[in-house]
């Protein structure tokens, strides 16, 4: 008997198992999948929550893990060249492991950021708690400073600050309170995207909404007591209300296990997601150092293609399926409506249609309520085919077709 | 690309004048590009843009902030105070590498 182990049952994690759950023999290969809850969050809903959206968030990691796979809920501890340890000291011995334990917010990274104010007047909303808890205040801000801020890159889904803040600016203006709001986007970053045509028209929207931007910004430290963020080079920026994504990193065993880099991200190929370390391990989704956006897209399309290298891989041959680094990610803008952006490792987001050329339906860096309800109906699709594994018509890799490079560049 | 003359070697920079062949670059080099944005490299500067070198030789890209802070045990403030406004720029810009990917 052959024995996979996948550590952690997110999007990544579950596609895998149960796309090879279809295609391993069950009397020749185990599958096992680790996760430490059994609690499944779609996060792109995480977005909508602080504005009173609601609902089909959560639901039970069990569900979607087919019949035939193991599912063990425990905390992992380690991790060895034969085996994983978990924390109750049971051992998991493995032929293959798949690293699929994602990114987590880490405000404690941050000096001060866990003081006094979390969660009174400094929120994040990239967890369910800490995206509840800002409705709340949202809800009972009347006028201030709101200053949305990033600590530092990668950050899991890149856009999601600049939709925050879109969607903060329609909300206000919504409750007739944004004339008394000075809303601010702080970035680590020296533009508001980090791909120069997509940077570019961003930056276009945010100045349309009287958003001011304060970018190179590298924050050292939170002062609690003066509500304010200090910079490494001694700038200060105040605040009423501060929603922060805080430094993202991988999964703490990552780096107990000597497995991981700087960020407890796992080097792997950025083509076939093989360990730069052990020939039996592999990294996907966020969880792995790949130099494109740590995004649920990602995720899906590296998952198709991992499921044919891998078995290609464990029969001893080469593996063809090359990821190229292609995302597509929704951007919700405002006033329902928003725009998508898709793009990989060479190419930037360009302005065009998708999936169809001149058709779309989706428009492709350019705001339209097509795409907004593109966005809404895909939450459907994510518990209903994606993570079950099955065939989704969108080609894996990124195409040219319908997309165009704008005649003037910035 | 184009190609510019710095002192008396030529060499081959992007648009914004990062170097684009890491071969090209020496340490007198890196002198001669750290004066013209306003440094004067000491020993403290030269910690740093050694093991962005080295660290480059090895991954294939340049590091981050946070990876020379980590890995070179330089603490982020001094960054900013060595190499000041945009350090991670100014690094590989002097240590002849491309400009940090800045993420995706």
């Amino acid at each position: 008997m052959r024995r996979l182990v996948i550590l952690g049952g997110g999007t990544a994690g579950t596609i895998v198992a149960n796309k090879l759950r279809d295609r391993l023999d069950d009397s020749s290969w185990k599958i096992t999948v680790v996760d430490r809850d059994d609690t499944h969050i779609y996060q792109p809903g995480l977005l909508l929550l602080p504005f009173g959206g609601t609902g089909d968030i959560l639901k039970p990691r069990g569900r979607f893990i087919a019949d035939g796979i193991e599912l063990v809920m425990a905390e992992v501890a380690r991790v060895d060249a034969e085996a994983s340890t978990l924390e109750d000291g049971r051992l998991l011995p493995y032929d293959y492991l798949v690293l699929a334990t994602g990114t987590s917010p880490r405000p404690d990274q941050t000096p001060g950021m866990l003081g006094k104010q979390w969660r009174q007047s400094v929120f994040d909303f990239y967890t369910y708690d800490g995206a509840v808890a800002l409705a709340h205040a949202l809800r009972h801000f009347d006028g201030g400073r709101l200053v949305v801020h990033i600590v530092d890159m990668p950050i899991k889904c890149p856009v999601a600050p600049l939709e925050f803040t879109f969607l903060a600016d329609a909300y206000l203006r919504e409750r007739g309170v944004r004339d008394d709001v000075e809303l601010v986007y702080v970035t680590p970053m020296s533009e508001v995207f980090t791909k120069p045509i997509a940077a570019s028209r961003l930056g276009s929207m945010l100045d349309a909404r009287k958003i001011l931007v304060e970018t190179d910004f590298v924050v050292e430290r939170l002062d609690p007591d003066a509500k304010r963020l200090v910079s490494y080079d001694d700038r200060e920026i105040s605040f009423d209300l501060l929603v922060t994504v805080p430094l993202n990193m991988g999964a703490d065993f990552i780096a107990r296990s000597g497995l991981g880099d700087e960020l407890n991200y796992v080097p792997v190929d950025k083509q076939t997601f093989l360990s730069k370390k052990y020939p039996n391990v592999f990294a996907l989704g966020d969880a792995s150092d790949i130099p494109t956006s740590k995004a649920g897209s990602v995720a899906h399309f590296s998952a198709e293609l991992f499921v044919e290298n891998f078995l290609q891989y464990v029969q001893g041959n080469p593996m063809t399926h090359l990821f190229d680094g292609h995302a597509n990610c929704f951007v919700e803008s405002g006033d329902g409506k928003a725009l998508l952006i898709d793009f990989n490792y060479d190419t930037e987001p360009l302005p065009g249609r998708y999936p169809v050329p001149r058709l779309g339906p989706f428009s492709l860096l350019k705001e339209s309520a097509i795409n907004h309800r593109g966005k809404l109906a895909f939450r459907w699709m994510y518990w209903n085919v994606l993570l079950p594994g099955r065939p989704i018509p969108l080609p894996a890799n990124m195409s040219m077709a319908g997309k165009h490079q704008p005649r003037e560049q910035e | 690309m184009p190609i510019t003359t710095i002192g008396s070697s030529q060499i081959h920079v992007d648009s914004e004048g990062f170097l684009t062949e890491y071969g090209e670059w020496t340490e007198s080099l890196g002198e001669t590009l750290a004066a013209a944005i306003g440094i004067e490299l000491t020993e403290a500067h030269w910690k740093a843009i050694r093991f962005l070198r080295g660290d480059f030789a090895v991954q294939g890209e340049t590091a981050t902030l946070r990876r020379v802070s980590t890995l070179a045990n330089i603490p982020i403030k001094e960054l900013f105070t060595l190499f000041p406004g945009k350090p991670a720029k100014k690094m590989a810009y002097i240590a002849g590498l491309p400009k940090p990917r800045g993420c995706v």
